[in-house]
């Protein structure tokens, strides 16, 4: 178990583990970007993936002693047949620091700790009309993986015969 | 997918003035580098300062500059401007489409269209730049098919 801390000296950026303290900003943050208000996710969230444990990495960024954003990702292994590789399922950035290296340090960031637990490979997923954050992602350089993520709906009327 | 050759030519060009962005190239320059006709690349390098997002500079060592945003602009943006990119759209009305088949396939062509789409929106010239950067580091290989 690694507390994580990475002072970009260019940017002023400071990528760390979350602590519980910072669950308000966090939740404040998420509720901007997506609209809705989600403290129980964000508390569970957090007891699963935060706390520096092996694996898992809850992190946020400060700029000028604010919390500019954070990024969750975890080393799964086998899902859907895939060795061993890192996974980010949640970044946001405050809107107002955008465009200043906050999402790119705390990517840099979460992949240095995928690399040092010993994995060649991130993956994430995004809606497609998620340009923004699909656009972040590319220019970080990745590329479309081989799983195409399929869904259906579950309501009676589309029950499979 | 196959894009129309002035869409390609556009890409190659833009993609080829952001990434000298001090300079300024004649077309026959950029014609000799891949290889197409002066007069078809004329009629593209055209069109792309219309859309203002290259501008000729005239007078001695004049030529064309990238004078977009290429962290902001995207292959969209650019193919967009030579051909629709909603490919089932684009063919208009086809016999068989009013069917019970013609409505289920729509539905699947969509779904490639949408993919498509996202994938050329949230890809920005900056972004091909980084990406050629890092193939050519990586070596020759041949292109996916």
């Amino acid at each position: 178990m690694t507390k994580i801390s990475e002072l970009n000296s260019e940017s002023g950026i400071l990528v760390r583990s979350a602590v519980a303290g910072d669950l308000p900003r966090i939740i404040d943050l998420d509720k901007q970007i997506s609209g809705l208000d989600k403290p129980d996710y964000w508390q569970e969230s957090f007891r699963r993936f935060g706390g520096a444990q092996d694996g898992r990495y809850f992190l946020v960024a400060e700029k000028d002693g604010q919390i500019a954003g954070f990024i969750v990702g975890e080393i799964r292994a086998w899902e859907f047949g895939s060795p061993p590789g890192g996974w980010v399922f949640s970044l946001t950035v405050d809107p107002d620091t955008r465009l200043g290296g906050v999402a790119t340090d705390m990517f840099n960031t979460i992949c240095n700790c995928f690399r040092k637990a010993g994995v060649d490979k991130v993956h994430t997923m995004t809606d497609r009309d998620n340009i923004t954050v699909m656009a972040f992602f590319r220019s970080q350089g990745m590329m479309a993986g081989r799983s195409i993520p399929l869904e259906m709906d579950l309501s009676d009327e589309e029950a499979p015969s | 997918m196959k894009l129309q050759r002035s869409s390609r030519l556009a890409l190659y060009s833009v993609l080829e003035l952001a990434a000298r962005p001090d300079e300024q190239l004649s077309a026959s320059e950029i014609a000799a580098k891949f290889d197409v006709s002066l007069n078809h690349l004329a009629k593209v390098l055209r069109d792309l300062g219309r859309a203002r997002m290259v501008e000729a500079v005239r007078g001695a060592g004049g030529g064309y500059r990238f004078c977009g945003n290429a962290r902001r602009t995207t292959l969209k943006d650019v193919v967009e401007i030579f051909e629709p990119i909603t490919l089932h759209d684009a063919q208009g009305y086809e016999p068989g489409d009013k069917t019970e088949f013609g409505a289920s396939l729509a539905v699947v062509l969509g779904e490639i269209d949408d993919i498509a789409l996202a994938t050329l929106d949230s890809i920005t010239l900056e972004t091909m730049l980084k990406l050629t950067d890092r193939m050519q580091r990586q070596g020759p290989s041949s292109p996916k098919k």
